[in-house]
């Protein structure tokens, strides 16, 4: 998992509220053997309406999905936090997360920010005046910049989440904090175990 | 101190442990702490043997068990936990090492492209061991898999296996199977271990005395990469069935009762040691039928105490005692050859003994290289040649000899030399005893002789009649 520090980029509007895992990833793309090509998968329902905002031209190369409250509800499958980052996504902007979505997005360094509902609806109107609107997300700081807007806003983080964001550490990466740990303990291994 | 009711709601198992075979259980004492504690409860608690039509009795009886066992050492499972411990902090998950990691081809696939995103490898593939079980077909296995995804499936893990060093047992190979079935069978689950499999049915292996439970594909990846995994500390629970079972009464008998006693959510968060003679009288097959159903009733794990059979001492001990010997499990006793038969000691080398193995010999050709028969003192060589023993020995092609101790302890000149194999009626086969490096198989005068006789371990039942005989 890459660290994350600073994302900066523009966004899309998904103007929608209680945006499910099976929406941002329907079932069928479970059956898969492997970790990506997921991004193919990504609202595949609603791609098929040609006006969906993934599917305007002017809103390619975003790297912030800014969405309404309860973003991820559902399913627990972790391929929905896969398939929104190999869309393109580093962070995902909404007033509110399913914890278990939230928690995924952790595990896989894809930035949960939660802003007040009327900070999001600003956010929406200064993407859709201008496309190309600049957003910063900066986990250090934990602020997100929309200067077109004159947006500066705190959002929350616990600590320890934090610290695997800004040192891309994904559950493994935590455990291999450990490894001096796991090396002293392979080495006092019983010779009787293989 | 926490601990399960009592399930009041039937569960749709059949329950056909009878009423002669009691059973009782307790919760044992919620180990949130890494005091050891001493024990004196033990035998109170065995002797407390509570009939299963008295269940309300049984609850005020656990009350009592749960108090006692506050100062008590710990019980197998958290010993094995604990000494799985790699890193440990207050309120944290507990960082567990895992001694063996099964995988097959349905839940580990996107755990190995993980692994190759983000750039790791497998820590310890001698420790992880694949085979195509879930979805292989039964029948012409020399065919393609007809079915895309299993096809898709079986053939990712053997590329997965290959790019990653592990070893797996595709299918059509001498060792696939069930990965629960043939880690056994191949000696890779032992006990005291820890096993995960991304299986719900991993706790299998607890029969062993191991630490078994079934992990999601992403615990999977993080097994491959750490040979570790974050684990909450599960809660104990301890099952007796005392028995013996009657007849008729088998194991899948046995864990459906417990199911139906307990309920098929009664074990959740816990780990379950199953104990009682009903247990300890089960085949390790058995055994391995009562853990495998420990997630039925909802159970992280379920195990059962290694017995002499299975003592992780014990395989060590014999781990390095076959090694001494230059002999490999499953070895069938017959096709070994022997180098020297010794016939002796104040074991067996009184006058009955040298009938026995005189009985053996007599018409017969020895074929093994040294044949050395040493009555236990002067007396019983006095008897024998009156009985005209000595000459069947010699006849046979034995070497008849002197008493004493002789090769029971080799400190005279009959000793064993470096790597030789004896049949002996002696009583130690220590390291060395008959000899420095020397091997000892430990018979009776009768195996000795036809021993003797055959070249290989053979019974007399295995020698050929001998011409003319009139029996
Ligand atoms: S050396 Fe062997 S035969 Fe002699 S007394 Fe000891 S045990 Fe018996």
């Amino acid at each position: 998992m890459k660290a994350v520090t600073v994302i900066s980029g523009t966004g899309v509007p998904l103007k929608r509220s209680d945006v499910d895992t099976d929406q941002i990833i329907p079932a069928e793309w479970l059956k898969q053997v492997e970790r990506t090509g997921f991004e193919k998968g990504l609202f595949a329902t609603w791609r098929d309406d040609r006006d969906f905002v993934l599917n305007q031209e002017q809103y390619q190369g975003a790297s912030v999905l800014v969405a309404g409250p309860a973003f991820g509800v559902g399913s627990s499958r972790e391929h929905a936090v896969w398939a929104i980052q190999q869309g393109g996504f580093d962070a995902v902007i909404a007033p509110s997360f399913s914890d278990i979505f939230r928690n995924n997005c952790t595990k896989n360094g894809l930035v949960p920010v939660v802003l007040p509902e009327s900070t999001v609806e600003q956010i929406w109107a200064a993407i859709e005046a201008d496309p190309q609107t600049d957003i910063t997300v900066d986990v250090e700081r934990l602020v997100v910049e929309v200067p077109a807007a004159g947006i500066v806003a705190q959002f929350p983080m616990d600590a320890p989440t934090q610290h695997r964001f800004l040192n891309g550490l994904d559950d493994i990466g935590l455990t291999m904090a450990h490894v001096g740990d796991i090396d002293a303990f392979e080495s006092s291994r019983p010779a009787w175990l293989p | 101190i926490t601990r399960t009711l009592l399930s009041s709601t039937p569960t749709p198992v059949t329950l056909s442990i009878p009423q002669e075979c009691y059973l009782r259980k307790w919760d044992a004492y919620n180990a949130q702490t890494d005091d050891l504690r001493h024990d004196e409860s033990q035998d109170d608690v065995n002797q407390d043997h509570v009939n299963q039509d008295r269940v309300n009795q049984d609850r005020v009886n656990q009350d009592r068990v749960n108090q006692d066992q506050v100062n008590r050492p710990m019980t197998l499972p958290e010993k094995v936990w604990h000494r799985h411990l790699v890193h440990s902090t207050p309120g944290e998950a507990d960082l567990l090492y895992i001694d063996l990691h099964l995988i097959h081809e349905v839940t580990s696939p996107q755990a190995f492209d993980g692994l190759r995103l983000s750039g790791r490898k497998v820590r310890r593939p001698e420790l992880t061991l694949a085979t195509e079980d879930h979805n292989v077909p039964t029948a012409d296995i020399d065919q393609p898999i007809a079915d895309e995804i299993s096809a898709k499936q079986v053939d990712t893990l053997r590329r997965n296996a290959a790019e990653f060093g592990v070893t797996n047992y595709p299918m059509g190979h001498a060792n696939q199977g069930i990965v629960h079935v043939i880690a056994p069978e191949q000696g890779r689950t032992l006990p005291g271990m820890t096993v995960v499999c991304g299986d719900s049915h991993t706790a299998t292996h607890g029969a062993f005395g191991a630490i078994a439970f079934g992990i999601g594909t992403s615990e999977v990846e993080h097994v491959l990469a750490t040979q570790t995994l974050p684990q909450s500390r599960p809660k104990w629970m301890s099952v007796t069935v005392d028995g013996p079972a009657p007849a008729g009464v088998t194991a899948k008998d046995i864990v459906l009762a417990i199911i139906g006693e307990i309920g098929t959510s009664g074990g959740i968060g816990y780990v379950i040691e199953y104990r009682g003679q009903a247990i300890s009288d089960l085949s390790m097959e058995g055994r391995m039928t009562v853990c495998n159903m420990s997630i039925e009733a909802g159970a992280r794990a379920g195990l059962i105490a290694p017995d002499d059979f299975a003592d992780p001492s014990t395989r060590e001990n014999v781990g390095r005692a076959l090694e001494y010997m230059g002999l490999t499990p499953g070895t069938p006793m017959r096709s070994i050859a022997v180098d020297t038969v010794f016939i002796g000691s104040c074991t067996n080398s009184r006058i009955e003994d040298l009938r026995a193995a005189a009985a053996v010999m007599e018409g017969r050709t020895v074929t093994v290289p040294r044949v050395m028969v040493v009555p236990g003192s002067h007396r019983v060589k006095l008897q024998a040649e009156a009985e005209g023993l000595h000459e069947i020995f010699r006849a046979a092609g034995a070497d008849w000899r002197e008493p004493g101790c002789s090769m029971c302890l080799a400190m005279n000149p009959d000793k064993l030399t470096q790597g030789e194999r004896s049949a002996s009626t002696s009583n130690r086969n220590f390291e060395g005893r008959q000899g420095r490096g020397g091997r000892t198989h430990l018979v009776s005068p009768a195996v000795a002789a036809a021993t003797a006789v055959q070249g290989t371990f053979a019974t007399p039942e295995d020698l050929p009649p001998i011409e003319g005989a009139t029996s």
